[in-house]
């Protein structure tokens, strides 16, 4: 077994930010790096294509080095085996929808001809063919975005990097979009890195997800661990969790600051706990019942949140709570209020960190 | 009618007293033109070749300003080298320069005394005054400064990214600047192209200075209407008619799409 | 105030009239400085417009002025002969117009824009202006037509131009020039650069540029001499300074100038 098709180290600094990852791919696997604006995605991304010379660290493709600074190896974009679909498409203006499709085809030697068929082929994947002769800018977002993936996928890349792909459309085409991505993610034999911002498209276009911050790892695992164990506030905000790090005792947690909370699983040394918002209760008064966690809170925050309302709290910790509408008007509730909330045991998770 | 953005007055105004300040003297030439006169100074063989020559050399001026000034822009655009602001400055020398300076610097340095000029002379026989070849230089010195800071405009305007994006598809820098970055400058070239070639047309201090005048060779119109003035002002008049005529033409007959952006 | 200013007029015309009649120069043009003493002071600006060949002569012959007639500037334009007879016919404010050539006076005395008869005031003949040393020996208008001889002529439009046509066709001399240039400096700018071996100017021109040119005298010169024809403009916005200028120019003093430049007396 040689290895994973992508084997990445990327180490690069750009004006006071320093990225350092380690990104691996295997053939037909997609995986995700997400994380929030200025994280470094981008910088990941341009590192991978060949737009942006590492310093330090190393990109090897499907057995072949890509770029080694130590080695003084560097292989400029367009001796390398891949594809991009950027976030603004960008679809040459002044070729049709076929010939901007064609243009890879034609770079590595295809007659104009044979490059046109190819181009055409897959443009026919795409569900576009009737779209061939149209120029850019008489395409809608979405058939853009598909001319865009369908010209990455023409050169067959040994890897296919997508920037923010759907960041550009709006939230309906881009349910339709994203589905349609996947299919083809799928069909795509070579490794395929996604950039994104939105947990969605991670999610569930994604094999495995990495997640970024401040140009470092994070945390790193498959969709589903990832949403029930999250590593750090910002995965945790991501999946829609309260997360706290802290000093396991078998079932109880000792935050930083002195408070703790009782979780129903058991763990020992540094631990996460994490529970939902909906998981917490308000009340006027402090309430005497089975939840094993009370403490008395302020309100911070007031905001809709979907069907329901999400209520910042201050405290001893700062959580997010949700409550029904119908539940709110009845609390009368304003920021500053002081109530007591209230969180059952069973309805944490524990894990070490 | 409600839809049309109404062009406010205070733009309006100048707009339309710079339209009659522009094209009142050519309605000028128009009415006292001696408009009987017209076939038989087309019909005299002076100044057929005189327009035919006029043509020639400022298609030819425009060509060479196309081979030499698009890679200048593109270096002046896109790369950055010591010294690029100086020799953007430099370009831009012969726009100021009164076209007679223009036409004595161009002697001292290719009349066959020049700093050049005698080198070309001994070595291959080649003298550029007095020829037709002259005069293309002449016009080309002149002209080509409209073509560069044009097409230069244009390639900075240009989105980098394109060109990013084509290398992804591997595309060389070669090939990129055939089939990405020239497509998409094109309309600024054309529209660099018509000026330069416009320019050329009328010239007429530095022509007159470095190829001199002399008919079939060096004699184009701006020089044969200067001429006439001298004794047959309603000849001088028609002459310009006929000059306007030709370019009002070609001017008119490219398509406006072809000079505006895609 | 304008009595005395018309008398000076009728005294300054009835000093042209004399002159004009085509006697020598000589005791005419006493008279007419003796008259022009006897009037009253000329005052102000007076705008000369005057044929290119006479740039250096007249600038001398306008300090002169200028320095005899305290309190007064002159002020020169010179071009092309015909340009200025244009420029006048268009209504160009002058005092006075002094043309290379009669064909050109003659557009303006027949559109009745000068003040009296034009009284020619000098004559100017051709010479071949060669760079210094005559690096190509030219003797006579015979060499011109050499081979491998490059020769500037002026476009016979212009007047040199035309006295350099009457001159070759004389001499019975078949010369392809490489250039016709447009006025008479330019020719000579040709010549002192060395882009041409020689060139058809006038004397006085070979004289000016006499540190970079010489200057070869042909026989056949002597047939096609230019007359060079003065007169002041009626519609000149300061006639008595017209008038006095023209005076001057055909005073002893202005011919000398016009002498040492190499002119020949009318």
């Amino acid at each position: 077994m040689t290895g994973p098709l992508l084997d990445s180290h990327l180490v690069a600094d750009r004006g006071g930010f320093r990225l350092d990852i380690a990104l691996t791919a295997a053939a037909g696997e997609t995986v995700a790096l997400l994380g929030p604006n200025g994280a470094g995605k981008t910088t990941a991304l341009r590192a991978l294509a060949g737009l942006l010379p590492l310093g330090a660290g190393h990109v090897r493709l499907d057995g072949g080095t890509l770029d080694d600074p130590a080695r003084r190896i560097w292989t400029p974009a367009e001796r390398r085996p891949i594809g991009v679909v950027f976030q603004d498409y960008l679809l040459f203006p002044h070729l049709t929808a076929l010939d901007n499709v064609a243009f890879g085809p034609r770079c590595q030697g295809a007659s104009r001809a044979d490059a046109r068929r190819r181009a055409g082929e897959w443009l026919h994947r795409v569900g576009l063919a009737a779209h061939s002769r149209a120029k850019p800018r008489h395409l809608s977002g979405g058939q853009a975005q598909r001319v865009a993936l369908a010209r990455a996928l023409a050169v067959r890349p040994a890897l296919l990097l997508l920037d923010e792909p759907l960041a550009a459309l709006d939230a309906g085409t881009r349910l339709d979009t994203r589905a349609e991505l996947g299919r083809h993610l799928d069909d795509h034999a070579g490794a395929t890195v996604l950039v994104t911002h939105d947990p969605l498209d991670a999610m569930i276009l994604a094999d495995r997800i990495v997640i970024i911050e401040n140009g470092g790892v994070v945390q790193e695992g498959d969709p589903a661990t990832i949403t029930r164990q999250p590593r750090t506030d910002y995965v945790a905000r991501l999946v829609g969790l309260n997360l706290y790090r802290g000093h396991a005792d078998r079932h109880a947690v000792t935050l930083p600051g002195g408070f703790t909370l009782t979780a129903a699983g058991s763990a020992s040394g540094e631990a996460f706990i994490a529970f939902s918002p909906g998981a917490v209760a308000l009340y006027r008064s402090q309430p005497d019942g089975s939840p094993r966690n009370v403490w008395p809170a302020t309100i911070s925050g007031i905001e809709r949140h979907g069907d329901n309302i999400r209520i910042q709290l201050d405290g001893p910790i700062a959580v997010a709570a949700d409550i029904t509408t119908t539940a709110a008007a009845d609390l009368h509730l304003v920021p500053g209020s002081q109530l007591w909330a209230a969180l059952k045991a069973t309805e944490t998770r524990i894990y070490p960190a | 009618m409600r839809d049309k953005a109404r062009t406010p007055p205070v733009l309006a105004i100048p707009a339309v007293i710079g339209v009659a300040f522009l094209v009142l003297p050519m309605i000028g030439l128009l009415v006292r033109a001696p408009w009987s006169t017209l076939p038989r100074q087309l019909a005299t063989p002076h100044v057929l070749d005189a327009l035919r020559l006029s043509l020639i050399t400022s298609t030819t001026a425009t060509i060479v300003s196309i081979l030499l000034g698009v890679p200048l822009a593109w270096l002046l655009a896109r790369s950055s080298f010591p010294g690029r602001r100086l020799v953007r400055a430099l370009v831009t020398v012969p726009l100021v320069l009164p076209p007679v300076v223009g036409g004595v610097a161009l002697l001292l340095v290719f009349g066959r005394r020049g700093l050049v000029g005698t080198w070309l002379d001994s070595q291959f026989g080649i003298t550029l005054p007095f020829t037709t070849a002259g005069v293309v230089v002449a016009e080309a010195f002149v002209a080509m400064p409209f073509l560069v800071i044009s097409v230069e405009g244009a390639i900075r305007a240009a989105d980098l990214r394109y060109e990013e994006a084509a290398a992804t598809l591997g595309a060389t820098r070669w090939t990129v600047f055939r089939r990405v970055t020239l497509p998409i400058v094109a309309p600024g070239l054309a529209a660099g192209a018509v000026l330069c070639w416009a320019r050329a047309l009328g010239e007429f201090g530095a022509t007159i200075t470095f190829a001199g005048n002399y008919p079939g060779t060096t004699q184009t119109m701006p020089l044969i209407v200067y001429l006439a003035l001298e004794t047959d002002p309603p000849a001088a008049i028609v002459l310009s008619l006929i000059l306007l005529a030709v370019s009002v033409t070609i001017l008119v007959g490219l398509r406006e799409r072809w000079i505006s952006a895609p | 105030m304008t009595g005395r200013a018309r008398l000076v007029g009728v005294v300054a015309a009835g000093a042209g009239l004399v002159l004009s009649g085509g006697c020598g120069g000589g005791s005419g043009g006493t008279a007419a400085t003796r008259a022009s003493g006897a009037a009253t002071k000329v005052t102000g600006t007076v705008t000369v417009l005057a044929a290119a060949s006479l740039t250096e002569a007249f600038t001398r012959i306008g300090k002169d002025f200028a320095a005899a007639n305290p309190g007064t500037r002159v002020t020169f334009s010179f071009a092309g002969s015909s340009a200025l007879a244009q420029q006048i016919a268009s209504g160009a404010p002058a005092d006075v117009f002094a043309s290379a050539s009669p064909t050109n006076m003659k557009q303006v005395t027949d559109a009745g824009l000068g003040d009296g008869q034009p009284i020619v005031f000098a004559r100017n003949q051709l010479v071949i202006a060669v760079p210094r040393g005559n690096p190509k020996r030219i003797a006579g208008l015979a060499d011109l037509a050499r081979s491998g001889v490059k020769v500037a002529l002026c476009a016979e439009q212009v007047p040199c131009g035309a006295a350099a046509k009457t001159a070759l066709a004389a001499a019975g001399v078949k010369l392809t020039p490489v250039t016709l240039e447009q006025d008479v400096k330019a020719a000579l700018t040709k010549v002192k650069l060395g882009e041409v071996d020689a060139a058809l100017v006038y004397r006085t021109d070979a004289r000016t540029a006499s540190s970079d040119v010489d200057g070869v005298e042909f026989p056949e010169s002597a047939g096609a001499v230019n007359d060079y024809p003065i007169v002041a403009l009626a519609r000149a916005p300061n006639p008595a300074g017209a008038k006095a200028f023209v005076a001057h120019v055909l005073s002893d003093r202005g011919r000398a100038v016009l002498t040492g430049s190499g002119f020949q007396k009318p």
